[in-house]
């Protein structure tokens, strides 16, 4: 007969001792921060329609724009990773799948990341 | 949903930007691509897939919030979500056109 009460038995098995409170709220704050750099971003690549390389190196050559593609990408990826993993937890069964597409996620957003910080910088500051 | 479709789309960045760093040619290479056909049903349908995502969202953390459970706001609160990334997407599409004088 298990003695245990109904608080030990529960311990343990939720998501929170796994980080789950802290990423919910981590989502709540990078979609909010989306928002108006979605919009910023959708406004900017109307500009872009038909640029040639020389338009685009002057538009992210201005500051502002710089610092807002960077935050656009880190806060997007950001996203990314923390929205599919809530649908590959949800959704892939089998630990060892689950791990595999979580690994292959992570190298998505840090390589997706990385490489377009990467190629902003580049542009702007030449190669 | 729409977030994971969008998730591919981040290829399109990446791939965008990557150009832009490579060079002239590649830029105008990826610029091509995107104008081509399909490359505008592909942005069309990621431009919606933003919006509806956005709106929905919004609708997804006024629920977090407890508000909006009702059926009738429940119903009413998706098709205003459906609508509003409808509208924006046309005037984007509009201001898009009219960048490169098509309209």
């Amino acid at each position: 007969m298990d003695m245990s009460s109904p608080l030990a038995r529960a311990r343990g098995h939720g998501t929170s001792s796994e980080g789950g409170t802290l990423h919910w709220w981590g989502q709540r704050l990078t979609s909010i921060a989306m928002a108006p750099l979605a919009l910023w971003f959708i406004y900017s690549a109307i500009g872009l329609v038909g640029a040639d390389h020389g338009a685009f190196t002057s538009w992210i050559s201005e500051l502002g724009n710089l610092l807002l593609m960077s935050l656009f990408i880190l806060t997007m990826f950001n996203h990314i990773g923390q929205g599919m993993q809530v649908v590959v937890e949800d959704y892939i069964h089998g630990e060892a799948a689950k791990i595999a597409t979580l690994l292959a996620l992570k190298g998505f957003i840090y390589i997706g990341g990385a490489s377009s910080l990467l190629s902003i910088f580049i542009v702007v500051f030449g190669n | 949903m729409m977030g994971v479709a969008m998730a591919g789309g981040a290829v399109l960045l990446i791939y965008w930007l990557a150009a832009a760093a490579y060079g002239p040619d590649a830029f105008e290479r990826a610029q091509d691509l995107f104008a081509t056909w399909f490359g505008r049903l592909v942005l069309f349908g990621l431009t919606f897939s933003l919006f509806f995502h956005l709106a929905n969202g919004i609708r997804h953390l006024v629920w977090d919030m407890g508000h909006g459970f009702d059926m009738p706001v429940l119903r009413a609160s998706g098709l205003v979500v459906v609508a509003v990334a409808g509208v924006l997407t046309l005037i984007t599409w509009v201001a898009a056109y009219m960048q490169i004088g098509a309209l």
